[in-house]
């Protein structure tokens, strides 16, 4: 299936989570807060000034920045 | 501790995510007597409360909320070391109570799974048990504890349901027999782990499991960091070719953790949690769709922004004035029972208004986080963030430092002590460093004073008035400055990665009252403690500079003079105001009289002051304001007014012999500021000695209670000496500039 980025994703759209890139401090967190293979995740909204994004995930409401959300891999939506 | 032995006394680790009613269920526990402090080293907060069950001594400990247990900074390991029982100022735990979100129970369930890893006895509390409810969200209780292994109760914090079950449960807990700690992860992960206690043990001092676990799961993580401190700069290398070969074996660092912990949670809540398989569309949802809208989000913001910042900065102004007329009047009240003389001025000038400068801040500090805290529970802080991290992202900030920063405007010293919803260290210090070049109230004075006495009252082009303008200027110049400050600051002292923007967007509900009042009640009291010690000893020293050495007999003399004076003629007096005649200049002879003797006594107020250990730095130190423009006056003006800023006015009437009862409009003082002359007959006071001067307090850290803040909320005195010298510096090379500039201009 062809990959591409959370940040990708249209308002409304769900995609499924595949990887989170690196090891570094956000990546950790980003897994801590269930952004975990195969969890599907779907793009809610943008603040105002189009960065962060709002997201939903295991029933709950997720705030990413652009620049976190690109280490994000997901399937892409068909 | 052995099961047979019936504690008195047990300690209890209260650990859950941000966003559960953590806080709330702790107050309902305890009530409202819980002490606060820091774990020394750390700018953690410590609260401790305690409560008597059944004869059973409960001290509970509230760590600070947390999605997990894998530290990467000194302050994210205080609640390590606490469960470890290393943090030597709370001791063994013997329970820790877990609370989560009955309501969101799988991302809930990763931080218990750490906790359960440790092995201690716990106790799970599903909170917000109705919320879940309403959601259609059903759990079954029994079959839950009865998979874990440990008690689990249902709660309500804020309706207080539950509370003495969720104790029993506690004392119960805590005589059970040791767990054995769950084993989640596959054997090669265990056996790497073995390989590392043999790696890291020295003598008999054998790091515990979970530390062990910590330090092959967090690359680059604070455990890595003290233990390669700790033994040789060969255990980077050696965790890397352990996590390289779990890599091999299928389990990849770090994203194993998450993938075996979160495949537990959801393996223990099948057939035991039952939810709607759409998340329904509940009524927070539809209230975030409007506050994080492209428009009507942005208004409401202002909106709420506005208000916070009209509250704190004129809302505070009634009590404010009611506390300066209690000081006033409990002043004249010891001043009428006592002698003139120094243990008087000592009583008076220095500790009645030394506790008057500590409580001035009360109400403001009091209304800011009344609103703070309203917003956090409710869940609208985190949406503030939200709206504004891409604005504080061109700093080198996050949305998170924006209320704090903006209620420096009226006042540094809440706003300071709001950085504390910060969790990243190094964005909390760089805020508190640059909160108070934020314009706040007290810089309001010298601009009204300094713009009305020397910037012409025109209009340019007819629309744009110099003086607002002026005005508009000097506000905004800290918060200018601020930019390049916080951006060297981040260059420099606080170097390092990126820190996360990942933040749950918790659901709105409603305030608690009780949780609100109990916060504010809290960081009032915190700042009369432990700040407010130390500001007043501060006021006190800097009344003994400006009374000392000087004999003040015959200013005594002088005051006595025209107190008996008035009382004499105070029939003619209250005539004299309350005619025409002053309009008409017929001065009555016994009110030139009084003014006379008012002259007298002011002038020699003004001797005693020049002649003080104040007068004597100011004078010995004019070589150095010379180059801004200023005479000796500025200056002690200027070193009075450090310990706070707004006492310029007050001083700069006692220079020029009008005593300290003048305020920044007063016409009898501007006037006295444009008519001082250097010897040679030039006037002090032209547009860029003004402008310097007022470029000066704009940038300078002249007030003592926020380095006093400043110290208590970095836990350490260096931020504060280097806040101080940073301002200064910079208001000395910004006056110097602005009077050299405006030279240029005015030729």
């Amino acid at each position: 299936m062809p990959k591409t980025t959370l940040n990708k994703l249209n308002r409304g759209q769900t995609g499924i989570i595949r990887d989170v890139l690196g090891d570094d401090g956000v990546a950790i967190r980003l897994l801590e807060m269930g952004l975990t293979d195969g969890e599907p995740i779907t793009l809610v909204g943008a603040a105002p000034l189009g960065d962060p994004l709002e997201f939903a995930l295991r029933g709950y409401r997720l705030s990413l920045r652009i620049s976190e959300a690109e280490r994000v891999e997901i399937d892409s939506p068909s | 501790m052995t099961a047979a032995a019936p504690a008195k006394s047990l300690t209890v680790a209260v650990i859950g995510n941000p966003n559960t009613g953590k806080s709330t269920l702790f107050s309902a526990l305890t009530g409202l007597h819980a002490r606060i402090g820091n774990y020394p080293g750390v700018t953690v907060e410590k609260k401790v409360g305690c409560v008597d069950h059944d004869g059973v001594c409960l001290n509970l400990v509230d760590l600070p909320g947390t999605y997990s247990l894998s530290p990467r900074s000194l302050d994210e390991m205080v609640s390590v070391d606490v469960l470890l029982g290393r943090q030597l100022d709370v001791g063994q735990i013997d329970v820790v109570l877990c609370i989560v979100d009955a309501s969101n129970l799988e991302r809930n369930l990763y931080v218990v799974s750490q906790v359960l890893d440790i092995g201690l006895p716990t106790v799970l509390v599903l909170n917000m048990w109705d919320v879940a409810l309403s959601r259609d969200i059903r759990i079954d209780v029994a079959v839950l504890s009865q998979r874990l292994g440990i008690p689990v109760l249902t709660c309500e914090a804020h309706k207080r349901t539950n509370i003495a079950a969720i104790k029993s449960a506690l004392v119960t807990a805590a005589q059970q027999p040791t767990r054995t700690p769950q084993r989640l992860f596959p054997p090669e992960f265990y056996r790497e782990i073995e390989a590392l206690r043999e790696q890291t043990t020295v003598g008999k001092n054998v790091l515990p499991d979970f530390l062990l676990e910590r330090l092959l799961l967090d690359a680059g993580g604070y455990v890595e960091q003290w233990q390669t401190k700790q033994h040789s700069q060969a255990l980077p290398a050696q965790l890397t070719a352990a996590r390289d070969r779990l890599k091999a074996a299928g389990c990849r660092i770090p994203a194993v953790e998450a993938k075996v912990r979160y495949a537990w949670a959801r393996q223990l809540l099948t057939g035991v949690a039952q939810q709607p398989t759409a998340r329904p569309t509940t009524s927070s949802d539809k209230l975030d769709r409007f506050f994080t809208h492209k428009v009507w989000g942005l208004v409401v913001f202002c909106l709420v922004m506005f208000t916070i910042f009209q509250a704190i900065y004129s809302g505070a102004e009634p009590l404010m004035l009611m506390l300066e007329q209690g000081q006033n009047a409990l002043g004249d009240a010891i001043g009428s029972l006592m002698p003139i003389g120094p243990f008087r001025s000592l009583i008076v000038d220095g500790i009645v208004a030394g506790v008057g400068g500590v409580l001035a801040f009360v109400p403001q500090i009091a209304l800011l986080f009344l609103f703070i805290s309203l917003l956090e529970d409710c869940g609208y802080m985190a949406r503030a963030a939200f709206l504004m991290d891409k604005l504080m992202v061109k700093v080198g900030l996050s949305g998170k430092s924006f209320v704090p920063l903006m209620s420096s405007f009226a006042c540094a010293i809440p706003g300071i002590m709001a950085t504390r919803v910060i969790e990243n260290r190094r964005d909390r210090f760089v805020t508190i460093l640059v909160a108070p070049l934020m314009s706040c109230s007290a810089r309001l004075p010298v601009y009204v004073l300094l713009i009305g006495a020397f910037i012409p009252d025109v209009w340019y082009g007819g629309w744009l008035p110099l003086q607002g303008l002026t005005l508009f200027t000097m506000q905004a110049l800290g918060a200018i400055v601020a930019i390049p400050v916080a951006w060297i600051l981040k260059m420099t002292f606080f170097k390092g990665e990126t820190p996360p923007f990942v933040m749950e967007l918790p659901s709105y509900k409603w305030p608690s009252p009780r949780i609100v009042l109990s916060r504010v009640y809290d960081r009032v009291k915190s700042f009369i403690v432990r700040a407010g010690t130390l500001i007043f000893a501060t006021n006190v020293l800097v009344w003994a500079t400006a009374y000392y050495p000087g004999d003040h007999a015959e200013e005594r003399r002088l005051q006595a003079e025209v107190a008996s004076l008035r009382e004499q003629h105070g029939a003619v007096i209250k005539q004299y105001e309350e005619t025409e005649e002053a309009r008409r200049g017929e001065v009555p002879p016994e009110v030139a009289a009084i003014s006379a003797a008012e002259d007298a006594a002011n002038r020699e107020s003004q001797r005693l002051l020049e002649i003080s250990y104040l007068g004597r730095t100011g004078r010995a130190l004019e070589p150095v304001f010379l180059p801004l423009g200023w005479d000796w006056r500025i200056g002690v003006g200027v070193i009075a007014s450090f310990p706070a800023r707004e006492v310029i006015v007050a001083t700069l009437g006692t220079i020029y012999s009008l005593g300290r009862d003048v305020d920044a409009e007063s016409q009898g003082l501007q006037s006295a500021l444009r008519s001082a002359t250097w010897p040679d007959g030039r006037p002090i006071y032209t547009i860029p000695v003004a402008l310097s001067v007022m470029v000066f307090f704009a940038l300078c850290a002249q007030c003592a209670s926020t380095l006093m803040v400043i110290r208590r909320e970095t836990a350490h005195w260096g931020w504060a000496a280097f806040t101080f010298v940073y301002m200064t510096v910079l208001a000395y090379a910004g006056a110097w500039g602005t009077y050299h500039v405006g030279l240029w201009f005015m030729s």
